[in-house]
């Protein structure tokens, strides 16, 4: 069995943005009971014994930890990479020395749009000068600079003003992610979801920025999984490279894997080398064993390991199903349709049809396009 | 980026934003050799000090991979 490398510590839910197309789960409120400072020592004690060597801190947003500079000072001093995955909401210039004099290695800082008015309104929050200043103050310290980008329908079309704003405020990477359809996501697929046309003109624009920015900056571009041929490898294949504490103390194996139901796995009351080894949840979906066909016989197998489990739950009902985004899998079709609808769209799609992440749970979709996915599906917290 | 070495695996490790690079005893050794001042050829020839069969171009393929992902960067001098 392979040691897991890295995992990401959702440190909190709570997060002052409410981004349509966040990643956490639809019912936050249930997460309130937050890991102590204490139990995450533990944790990360527990996580570089068992092999971890890169930390990402995420949530929500980490910064509303109060323990945040405790927490990168220990991980530290255990020897673990750590990487700040931010909105980037309270960094003060104090806050961000404090965390530089802590050891944290590196900032990834979250932007939504290149121009304020819109990423304000994606974020539902006024975020976007704080943003600016706070790569600013990332450059001032001397960490490396990452900025990631979500790209979804409202802002593909700008993709190369988010160039010139990454390279203006001089980033080392941007990650450009086209948006994965989870938790929020999912709610708002079918006013996220770009048509074909749109990502055709902006796989140009990077092919065209990677050539003139070279050994400049990097730019990381992942694609749509609806729109390829193949589905992603999901976290490089399932209890196998990573793991994901969530802000309670369970351990999943993605971030998104708490639709699936599996029996639940929490630092509360194992330890970690226990869930990762001998776990239930993550044993699994472990290795080939669990495929069906047409995985199983596969020569792609142990490529995309059947892509992702939460994906074929969310589009199937059933996780032991082959990715639906596979062009091979029984169920493409629902992805098909899917991508029928939205390239054949003859009305805009705006911003205001998006359903913001909020607290409570959200209010119910302005559209009932957001409603049309194929039977069998059931998005969580529906 | 950190090269470090591993307790648990027993082995150095490359550390960065992109993910966590496994390395063997010759790559840790070409690792630790890149300071940003060296050229390809004064790494060569340093670790002919330590090893006997040192390729050319096995060390100039390994150091353009890392390159190529991000993993390196060409110094200035």
């Amino acid at each position: 069995m392979n040691r897991p490398l890295g995992m990401l510590a959702e440190l909190t839910y709570a997060c002052p943005l409410h981004c349509p197309y966040c990643s956490n789960p639809l019912n936050l409120a249930d997460y309130r009971e937050e890991l102590s400072t204490a139990d995450w020592r533990r944790v990360l004690t527990e996580a570089r014994a068992l092999g971890v060597l890169q930390l990402h801190l995420s949530g929500g947003e980490p910064l509303q930890r109060r323990d945040l500079v405790e927490i990168v000072a220990c991980a530290h001093h255990l020897g673990l990479y750590t990487n700040l995955i931010t909105s980037a909401v309270g960094l003060s210039p104090s806050r961000a020395r404090q965390l530089k004099d802590a050891g944290l290695d590196h900032v990834q800082i979250s932007f939504q749009a290149d121009d304020q008015a819109l990423a304000d309104g994606i974020a539902g929050a006024r975020a976007h000068q704080r943003k600016l200043a706070a790569a600013r103050l990332v450059r001032e310290l001397g960490w490396p600079l990452t900025l990631n980008v979500v790209l979804h329908r409202h802002n593909l079309d700008r993709l190369d003003r988010v160039l010139d704003l990454a390279e203006r405020l001089e980033a080392d990477r941007i990650e450009l992610a086209n948006t994965q359809y989870y938790g929020w996501a999912l709610r708002n697929r079918g006013a996220l979801l770009p048509t074909r046309e749109q990502l055709d003109r902006a796989e140009e624009i990077v092919r065209a920025a990677r050539r003139r920015l070279k050994g400049r900056m990097e730019i990381v571009y992942v694609l749509p999984d609806y729109y390829g041929p193949y589905p992603k490898p999901c976290m490089g294949g399932w209890g196998r490279q990573q793991l994901t504490v969530a802000p309670n103390g369970d351990v999943l194996p993605c971030p998104a894997a708490h639709v699936l139901g599996l029996p639940r796995a929490s630092v509360r009351e194992r330890s970690l080398a226990w869930i990762w080894q001998d776990s239930p949840a993550f044993q699994r979906f472990r290795g080939t064993g669990w495929m069906p066909e047409p995985c199983r016989s596969c020569p792609r197998r142990e490529i995309d390991f059947g892509g992702c489990r939460c994906q074929a739950f969310q589009l199937t009902g059933d996780a032991a199903r082959t990715d639906p985004v596979c062009h091979l899998s029984p169920d493409h079709w629902r992805v098909a349709q899917v991508l029928r609808a939205v390239n054949r769209e003859a009305e805009p799609v705006t911003l205001a049809s998006l359903v913001p992440r909020t607290r409570a749970g959200g209010r119910p979709p302005a559209r009932s396009a957001d409603l049309s996915e194929p039977a069998g599906s059931h998005p969580p917290g529906r | 980026m950190r090269l470090d070495w591993d307790p648990v695996r027993q082995r150095h490790v490359l550390l960065g934003p992109e993910g966590v690079l496994l390395l063997n005893r010759t790559g840790a050794a070409i690792v630790d050799l890149c300071d940003g001042r060296q050229t390809t050829a004064e790494i060569v020839e340093r670790l002919r000090g330590t090893y006997d069969h040192v390729d050319v171009d096995q060390v100039r393929g390994f150091l353009t991979r890392l390159i190529a992902r991000g993993w390196l960067e060409v110094g200035d001098e």
